[in-house]
């Protein structure tokens, strides 16, 4: 059992930054050979994914059907032996890890922020408890590790080359799952990805009222206002407006992040705004060890003495 | 119809956590615990799509507060609260095989639960259960409609694109969000509940292959500098000034 399995996974025909992310963990590992495993159309793109010395096509469309790519996955683990197969801690990823570890019996690590060989397997630490806690485990291998998008470098893993390819046949399976169509995002009425400057609220703001003075905030500063996850699931404010995992990716010049505690899932979407400032009354907030300034205090009592201060 | 709904309790990360003297895991004495927030997603949205008639039943490993976490379900609206007893895993792995002894009958159309939780190192706890159960399974859902014997959802991937599928039922779903944020139970309720109700207790047997890892460490994680702290909002706002947004 040797050499790392990476599954390569693409969204709109590019293939994402978690693939180059695997693919670059994958090579630092020394582990043996490198080999990415990608669908559909995908595999005319082979020549990106020069860090791999082998791409496996294992057909299929580019639907991302989950019960169709784990079956295909999980033949190619077969045919190749892997000591390793790499998945993205990602929406599809977490449809294809289980299936094929539980169908070949591996063990599974999730979230995974750090890996390397270790006494014949892996030890891997995995980023639980919304970022607060980091758990270390020892892994037997072969193994099935999903990587949290964001923690490895992206551009070790950018290298264009000529892999070896070869094509994969997957018996037809299932089908108890049918992909119907791709549903692009409504355009909300502010792009949040090319603002300049964004106020993002979080849990901590606490109530859908009292968003009024996150906004106020964001007037005077001229910034946009955005918010995670668990504003948008709690209907304060609308999907397009949120970031992180399942929402946008931003940059913005400023980021101020308000009462956001920062979890993995937020992270991912803002770390590389240029300057971060972070307002969290919980001083242990995984937020403050990504923000390059923080305050340690009550969001309300802040914002009402800079919205004073700046009126 | 026939709903089952997985709900799991975790430590309340409102509150500091401290490993404890093992090394390897939460100290348990002064954590609190809550309904993954995911799974409360999950029941609200099986209260959505059923109507009378219909059955969402309510599942949960024992622990502590679990009554308390079942009679809130009932009195949402859930028909039965089910708690689960036996041999108990704290790993995703053990926790869908206890799930999975639990539902391996067959008699659910659909098993909801949320999309992660925030211990799950083994993996998720719908698409282990699903490959438990030999189901199909989609994660990251945000929205369902049910008609003869077919889900069609949707999975939310990054950027705010989404995929809608088709899914034959009986199947896993993991909950990301209910089409509305989950609704209330007031305390008079629960109350009343818990004194006109009765709980199911089914012993389930949880040993499940061996998970192949094992944790070695538990530590908050190593961080860079970190932000440099300021003392107040005047601080704070010399900083934006800096930075030219005030």
């Amino acid at each position: 059992m040797k050499g790392v399995m990476v599954v390569c996974e693409h969204l709109s025909g590019e293939f994402t930054d978690i693939t180059f992310e695997m693919l670059g963990l994958a090579t630092s590992l020394d582990s043996g050979e490198v080999s990415g495993v990608t669908f559909g159309a995908m595999g005319g793109k082979s020549g990106e994914l020069g860090a791999a010395s082998n791409v496996i096509l294992a057909g299929g469309g580019d639907d991302f059907n989950p019960e169709t790519y784990a079956a295909a996955v999980k033949v190619a683990v077969e045919a190749h032996s892997p000591g390793l197969l790499l998945v993205g801690s990602t929406s599809m990823g977490m449809d294809l890890a289980s299936p094929v570890a539980a169908a070949l019996d591996l063990p599974l690590v999730a979230y995974c922020t750090g890996i390397e060989a270790s006494g014949g397997g892996f030890a891997c630490t995995s980023s639980l408890y919304g970022g607060k806690m980091g758990v270390s485990s020892q892994v037997n291998s072969p193994a099935v590790v999903m990587v949290l998008p964001g923690a490895f470098d992206t551009d070790a893993g950018r290298v264009a080359g000529s892999p070896t390819v070869s094509e994969l046949t997957v018996q037809e399976s299932g089908g108890k799952v049918r992909f119907s169509k791709l549903i692009e995002p409504d355009a909300g009425d502010v792009d949040i990805t090319q603002s300049g400057v964004l106020v993002a609220v979080g849990r901590g703001i606490g109530s859908k009222d009292d968003i009024e003075l996150a906004e106020e905030l964001a007037e005077l500063l001229e910034a946009d206002l955005a918010c995670s996850r668990p504003i948008v699931d709690a209907g304060w404010m609308e999907k397009s407006r949120q970031i992180g995992k399942s929402g946008f990716k931003v940059k913005p010049r400023v980021y101020i992040a308000l009462g956001i505690s920062g979890a993995p899932e937020h992270i991912e979407g803002m770390k590389e705004s240029a300057t971060i400032i972070a307002i969290n009354c919980d001083e242990n907030a995984p937020i403050f060890d990504i923000a390059h300034y923080g305050l340690a205090e009550d969001l309300f009592d802040v914002c009402e003495e800079l919205i004073e201060e700046l009126e | 119809m026939k709903i089952a709904v997985l709900l799991k309790m975790v430590p309340d990360l409102v509150e500091e956590l401290e490993v404890d003297a093992s090394g390897k895991a939460l100290d348990t004495e002064e954590l609190k615990f809550k309904l993954n927030e995911f799974d409360d997603h999950a029941l609200e949205e099986a209260l959505l799509l059923t109507s009378e008639g219909d059955d969402v039943v309510a599942f949960a490993l024992d622990g502590d507060g679990v009554e308390k976490l079942l009679f809130t379900a009932l009195a949402k609206g859930a028909s039965r609260g089910v708690k689960l007893t036996g041999t108990q895993s704290h790993g995703s792995g053990g926790q869908a095989a206890a799930f999975g002894a639990a539902l391996s009958d067959g008699e659910f159309d659909l098993i909801l639960t949320g999309v992660q939780s925030v211990d799950d190192r083994e993996g998720q706890l719908g698409p282990l259960l699903a490959a438990h159960l030999g189901l199909p399974c989609i994660s990251v859902v945000t929205g369902i409609s049910l008609d003869a014997g077919v889900a069609t959802v949707n999975k939310e991937y990054s950027g705010g694109v989404m995929a809608e599928f088709e899914v034959e039922l009986p199947a896993v779903l993991g909950i990301q969000a209910a089409r509305q944020p989950p609704r209330y139970a007031p305390v008079s309720k629960v109350r009343q509940i818990q004194q006109s109700a009765t709980l199911e207790e089914l012993v389930v047997d949880s040993a499940g292959p061996g998970a192949g890892s094992e944790v070695i460490a538990m530590a908050p994680p190593e961080t860079g500098e970190g932000a440099k702290m300021l003392d107040n909002a005047t601080a704070l706002l010399e900083v934006l000034r800096a930075e030219g947004v005030a």
